[in-house]
């Protein structure tokens, strides 16, 4: 009986603060990304000649997600009758959007306009292999192209 | 030093390809952070601590990386790429490689 209490009770912990984390999260997610709309990431490996001029440096950004409770119950419990595990899909998508930003943030910094050959890479950190899933890790790197200073 | 993931420079030619470097390193993360780690994943959100760590580990293994370049006499490396695995609960390790170049301006 405690048990069931104790899940219930993390389920709605999980639930409420996850759906206000996330919710928060995406709401700074697409302020940020109006602020550097104007800044081009681009996944090609060799960079046009007219950019020979430009300086070039690599660029990183990094993230790390966790699930919420409610998150890893839904997504355990969508695997029994497959199909799209929506909980898993926000969660990497906010990661995914979060890293290429701080690696925005990273180019303004050094006045890049664009970056070159973008890779993402995701792995799975802390993970605990009964429970599934524990949080992800997700990092987006570049070259950016620091225009010559005239 | 010139770190790009791009296999070529703008504005730089390269003269000498002197193989591959590499740079790896194993991170753990202390036990009170992984309390906290577990205590958001009943509430969601990010983990600052592991994302700081991570970039650290990262840093270090980009360091050893131009550390080998050096010693090789290179002035530049191309074509990094990242690589992260966890080999066992609570350490991951990072692993940047790329090929070190001789470049010179065009």
């Amino acid at each position: 009986m405690i048990e069931l209490i104790v899940f219930l009770v993390l389920l709605g912990l999980g639930y409420t603060f996850g759906r206000l984390a996330e919710a928060r999260h995406y709401r700074s997610i697409k302020e940020r990304e109006q602020l550097y709309r104007s800044m081009t990431l681009i996944p090609i490996r060799v960079p046009p000649p007219e950019l020979l001029k430009h300086d070039s440096t690599l660029v990183s950004g990094n993230v790390v997600i966790s699930v919420d409770y409610f998150k890893t119950i839904a997504a355990s419990l969508r695997n029994l009758f497959g199909g799209r595990v929506g909980a898993y899909e926000s969660l990497l998508d906010r990661a995914r959007r979060e890293a290429a930003l701080r690696m925005q943030e990273e180019a303004r910094k050094l006045g890049a306009e664009t970056i070159y050959n973008v890779k993402y890479e995701t792995s799975r950190i802390g993970e605990n292999a009964a429970k599934g899933l524990g949080s992800v890790e997700v990092l987006a790197y570049g070259t950016a192209l620091i225009p010559p200073t005239a | 030093m010139l770190i790009s993931n791009m296999e070529v420079i703008p504005g730089k030619r390269i003269t000498h390809h002197l193989g591959m470097v590499q740079g790896s390193t194993v991170r753990a993360k202390h036990a009170g952070r992984d309390i906290m780690a577990g205590f958001k994943n009943i509430f969601g959100g990010e983990l600052k601590g592991y994302t700081e760590l991570l970039s650290e580990s990262r840093d270090e293994a980009i360091d050893r990386l131009k550390q080998q370049a050096i010693a090789l006499g290179a002035n530049a490396v191309v074509n990094v790429r990242f690589s992260t695995s966890s080999i066992a609960a609570g350490a991951s390790e990072i692993f940047v490689y790329g090929t070190a170049v001789m470049v010179e301006d065009r």
